[in-house]
């Protein structure tokens, strides 16, 4: 009982990083229409950069902070890479997102070397019904609550999160009122970017990363997303978290290696499940 | 007021718009008419600035806002977000004067704006565009899917802020009986040029204008009044 209760915090609380991730894949997507594969690469980043400032620099907290803000550059930076020019063809800026992951995989070569690094984290655990779990964990649990909370209000309270989701509903009719729809971009690139820094800055003293940490995160991320159409964060949020279960009970009394392979199939039936409402979506 | 003076827009090779002019004074109504194809959205989004023109300059003397053809609502947001996202350019998102000018938006003012009647939506795409304050108010097909008891509602509104608050309208309508009733002058576009302009009751009168009510204008003739 305890080894299953340790496999399913330790389940929720990957699958909350990819629900990150995806959730970075979900803002991106919804209002450039581009699925962005550099998505995983800001969980890398996320992970070396807080490794560098928790290395004597910043204390915790901060570090994670300044983290999540360099990420969020990060990802303005390759927002202007990807749809900087005008009338960019989705399709064109997801093959730009490829390869701007994997010229980051050489940056992460060269700055923060092969070895996979993991920062310090939350020390400690708590018991609950029997099981060791550590507060890490339920640290990224909770932050991760957090930030979906913080995004549903940012998206449905604030005008600049109103202006994001009208780019999402009839981005023709957004330029019409007024909205820099191609600005609005560059910012769901940054949001994306700070969502995918959070994800390995929290996952990273639990789980340690590396440069080709980016792919896992990547698919992973993009199969919650698929499971919340590219169009719900919250959808995404369950799905990372059935994901992160799954493949951590996979893990636990199967086999670890088999956890991407989880992804990548839980994610092809989703989409052979959820094809026809693709289509409906796009109908609308 | 507004300006248009000898405008080119191409799409590659195809031309939308050949040296089209016209103008349209302070508080004045002015209709554009014409045929499907004949490039009156794309005059109407070069007005706006969202189509790039060739040649030619477009002036105007104020905001200009579009009430967009199919209406182009926010479908997943509730009516008063639409409303206020139109004021993303003029600042003030209250949307109190809108309510007080089209009153009937207060009792949908909640509810998505996908869900609602198609003169509902239009009537809310008019209140969005109003929230920008606009001094140049262009719409586009105002009667476009409506019924006839809808349009006459919307057509009184439209008349009631062109004379209270002095707002250039900027009709473009295929019904044209609807567009020489509500406006004082008006221009007929026919394949990307001016071929007639007038008042409207020169344009009433006009037999090339009554030919285009049972099957279209000679295209190729100029006509002048």
């Amino acid at each position: 009982m305890s080894d299953f209760i340790t496999y399913l915090v330790s389940g929720i609380a990957l699958g909350c990083t990819f629900a990150l991730v995806g959730s970075g894949f979900v803002v991106i997507h919804r209002v450039t229409r581009v699925v962005n594969f550099a998505q995983g690469t800001f969980a890398v980043f996320g992970g070396f950069i807080s490794y560098s400032l928790l290395d004597g620099i910043l204390p915790q907290g901060l570090a994670q902070l300044v983290t999540v803000v360099a990420c969020g550059l990060i990802g303005l930076v390759v927002g202007f890479v990807a749809i900087g020019k005008p009338g960019t063809d989705p399709l064109i800026a997801l093959i730009v997102t490829l390869g701007v992951s994997i010229f980051c995989a050489a940056v992460f070569i060269t700055v923060w070397g092969q070895d996979p690094v993991s920062p310090p984290g939350l020390r400690g655990s708590v018991s609950i019904l029997g099981a060791d779990v550590q507060r890490q964990r339920l640290l990224v649990v909770v932050a991760t609550l957090l930030t979906f909370l913080a995004l549903s209000l940012f998206f449905s309270r604030t005008y600049v999160g109103k202006g994001l989701t009208a780019c999402a509903s009839n981005p023709r009719a957004a330029a019409l009122v007024g909205i820099n729809v191609r600005r609005m971009g560059f910012m769901a690139f940054a949001v994306g970017g700070a969502l995918g820094g959070l994800a390995g800055a929290l996952i990273s003293p639990s789980v340690a990363l590396s440069f080709s940490s980016d792919l896992p995160f990547a698919l992973s991320g993009f199969a919650a997303a698929v499971f919340g159409g590219l169009t719900s964060p919250g959808r995404t949020l369950l799905g990372g978290i059935v994901l992160g279960v799954t493949g951590q009970l996979v893990a636990g009394y199967l086999d670890g290696s088999y956890q991407t392979e989880v992804a990548l199939l839980m994610m092809l039936a989703i989409m052979v499940v959820r094809s026809s409402t693709f289509v409906t979506e796009e109908a609308k | 007021m507004l300006t248009v003076d000898d405008v080119v827009v191409r799409y590659g090779s195809a031309t939308a718009l050949d040296r089209v002019s016209l103008h349209a004074d302070a508080g004045e109504m002015v209709a554009l008419i014409g045929p499907n194809g004949a490039g009156k959205s794309t005059l109407v989004n070069a007005i706006s600035g969202l189509v790039p023109i060739e040649s030619g300059s477009i002036v105007t003397g104020g905001r200009v806002a579009q009430v967009p053809e199919g209406r182009q609502m926010f479908a997943d947001m509730s009516v008063v977000d639409n409303l206020v996202l139109g004021a993303w350019r003029s600042g003030d998102r209250d949307p109190s004067r809108i309510f007080d000018l089209l009153p009937a938006l207060r009792d949908f003012a909640n509810r998505k704006a996908g869900t609602l009647s198609g003169g509902q939506q239009q009537m809310v795409a008019v209140g969005r565009a109003l929230m920008a304050d606009p001094q140049i108010l262009v719409i586009d097909e105002l009667s476009l899917g409506l019924a006839p008891l809808i349009v006459a509602d919307l057509a009184e509104h439209l008349r009631t802020i062109n004379q209270e608050h002095g707002t250039t309208v900027v009709l473009i309508e295929q019904e044209v009986g609807l567009a020489l009733e509500l406006c004082s002058r008006a221009y007929v576009l026919e394949a990307g040029r001016i071929t007639v302009s007038g008042t409207t009751e020169e344009l009433a009168d006009s037999p090339a204008v009554r030919a285009a009510y049972f099957g279209g204008l000679d295209v190729g003739k100029d006509v002048q009044l």
